[in-house]
């Protein structure tokens, strides 16, 4: 038996939900209209006025936000409230170190929540169960996005936190986790962990929420199969809220987009042109009901298809695949956006000439992101240990700006692979 | 009168030390020392060659990376004990050694050369004693 959340919406009539939406589209472009000048002004070069916007129908009247536009208007230049109305703020990192930081008021995370808590119930999860969230918590919105909506439906949840897998384990055990919550190679590293140590008849595992980075089917499958679990993904960005803007139900074929709260949209991603139902494009999201930051047709860069066909579930939401890749040069490496141009920008304050390669894989589960960057002259001398120093430094540097880990490598000049004079600047190994 | 040493950054790759050396063989250059340090990832190569300046020019013409630092080229004698009280001198006088290496004596001689990358200048060490070599005296021709 499918259970649901808020089933009056999560399978209203197709009318109904197009008809909610284009409600709440009127309201939010006025609202937005009115609070946050940036956009307005966005309106305003487009000669649009929210007289225009009468319905769904009209929401490609609309400028488009691109990463850029969070940048060039940090720290809240598209806040739509008073900060004292504001709660909380996630953050995630931008394409040139700048951070993006996204507001959110007490009714946000309440509608937040129930996002999450729909994911948790379409994946058979309930008030009896015990979710272990390994997601980090902090600015990053997967440990406190799960958590919120966790504890709204009533699990025990488990803070976790991310990292020390031996406490993870031993709580898993001790305190009967049925639900895990992390990244998918988080998870299958926890899962051979725990093959290894001869764990699986101690663990009470029996659902698993996975998303903030990419995997396949074969990946859930041996998932699934080594911790006997059913795996579901759950898609979000920390521009829209965070984990939960779309979820998987027991169909695990898609992704139903929380309609009520964001209304979606194909375009081509070269002539920004929308497209029909069924084709593959950049996903573009409106926030509907978001108020501390209300972002009107965000450029989300993941490349994906929606479907409206009717799912077996029962729910109505549109479903949308997984991202099938980028339309800019993020990568995603251990759950957290890296661009290559951060890593420019560290080279370039170091000294270092703008040649350099990155290289993504992925070892025993786990991502692993090394960076190549070419000697130069000026930083080359007879003393091997100030080389080394410099290489500590660099290395220091690109944590602050990535939040991660990278492996830095000093390579030879002109040994970095340039196809037609061009360096090809980012190879990802990973099989997923 | 210190000695011109040349650096050169190599990759930790096979052939790399081969293909700079034979680079510096078609151009008729002659090494007189040579060392490398290195990490798992690249070496520095330090070298001491008859033609520095042509061989920085030829390296760099080849997208080598190098540079070129002044080194202390200080003759050993060639018994038991002789570096010992080199370095025993060099101690006293609280000079900090970055790295050191041996030559050969050039033209020859039978004796030693030791070359020192230290926080001194060559008078340092001529004026604590010990007998420091020219750049004609290795065998520099430049
Ligand atoms: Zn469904």
């Amino acid at each position: 038996m499918e259970g649901y959340y808020q089933k009056d919406i999560e399978c209203a009539s197709r009318d109904e939900i197009r008809s909610l939406q284009s409600r709440r589209l009127v309201e939010q472009v006025r609202f937005v209209w009115n609070n946050v000048p940036y956009y307005r002004h966005k309106m305003e070069a487009l000669g649009v006025c929210p007289d225009d916007i009468r319905g769904v129908e009209d929401i490609s009247k609309l400028p488009f936000l691109k990463k850029d536009d969070l940048r060039d208007s940090y720290p809240d230049g598209l806040r739509g409230v008073p900060l004292k109305d504001c709660v909380r703020i996630h953050s995630t990192s931008g394409t040139t170190g700048k951070r993006v930081v996204a507001y959110y008021t007490k009714d946000d995370i309440d509608l937040w929540d129930d996002c999450v808590a729909r994911a948790l119930v379409a994946a058979g999860i309930s008030d009896e169960d015990v979710v272990q969230v390994c997601y980090g918590y902090g600015l990053f919105t997967g440990g406190l996005g799960l958590h919120g909506g966790a504890e709204k439906l009533g699990c025990l949840v488990l803070p976790m936190s991310s990292g020390s897998t031996d406490r993870q384990l031993q709580f898993m055990q001790d305190l009967g986790s049925t639900v895990l919550c992390c990244t998918p190679s988080y998870a299958a590293y926890l899962s051979e962990t725990i093959n290894e140590r001869g764990l699986r008849d101690t663990i009470r595992l029996r659902r698993g929420i996975f998303g903030a980075e990419a995997w396949s089917d074969d990946m859930r499958a041996s998932i699934e199969s080594s911790l006997g679990i059913k795996a579901h993904d759950i898609y979000g960005l920390t521009e829209l809220s965070g984990p939960g803007v779309a979820y998987e139900c027991s169909v695990q074929k898609g992704m139903h987009i929380n309609e009520d709260h964001f209304l979606a949209e194909i375009i081509d991603p070269d002539t920004c042109e929308p497209l029909p139902m069924g084709s593959k494009g950049e996903l573009v999201i409106t926030s509907l009901t978001k108020k501390g930051f209300p972002l009107l047709r965000y450029r989300t860069r993941d490349i994906c298809i929606l479907s409206e066909e009717k799912c077996e579930c029962g729910r109505t939401f549109v479903k949308m695949s997984r991202p099938m890749g980028r339309s800019d040069d993020m990568l995603i490496v251990k759950g957290v956006n890296v661009f290559p141009s951060q890593i420019e920008t560290v080279l370039i304050q170091q000294g270092y000439a703008a040649n350099y390669q990155i290289i993504v894989d992925r070892e025993n589960n786990s991502d692993t992101l090394d960076v190549m960057i070419e000697m130069t002259s000026e930083n080359f001398s007879d003393s091997l240990s100030k080389i080394t120093a410099q290489e500590k430094t660099l290395v220091a540097e690109l944590k602050a700006m990535l939040g991660i880990y990278a492996n830095v490598h000093l390579v030879a000049p002109k040994s970095i692979v340039r196809s037609e004079g061009k360096a090809v600047r980012v190879i990802d190994r990973r099989k997923i | 009168m210190e000695v011109r040493q040349i650096s050169v950054f190599l990759e930790n790759k096979p052939g790399q030390l081969a293909h700079m050396c034979r680079i510096l063989a078609d151009a008729g250059i002659d090494l007189k020392a040579l060392n490398i340090a290195e990490t798992s990832d690249y070496g520095v190569l330090r070298i001491i060659t008859d033609k520095p300046r042509k061989t920085i020019s030829v390296l760099t013409s080849e997208s080598l990376v190098c540079s070129s630092t002044d080194v202390v080229a200080v003759k050993v004698p060639d018994q038991p004990g002789g570096l010992a009280g080199i370095l025993d001198v060099i101690a006293e006088k609280n000079i900090s050694i970055e790295y050191m290496y041996s030559m050969l004596g050039g033209n020859g001689t039978t004796s030693a050369i030791m070359v020192f990358q230290t926080n001194e200048k060559s008078s340092v060490f001529a004026a604590a004693g010990l007998e420091v070599l020219s750049g004609s005296d290795v065998g520099i021709e430049e």
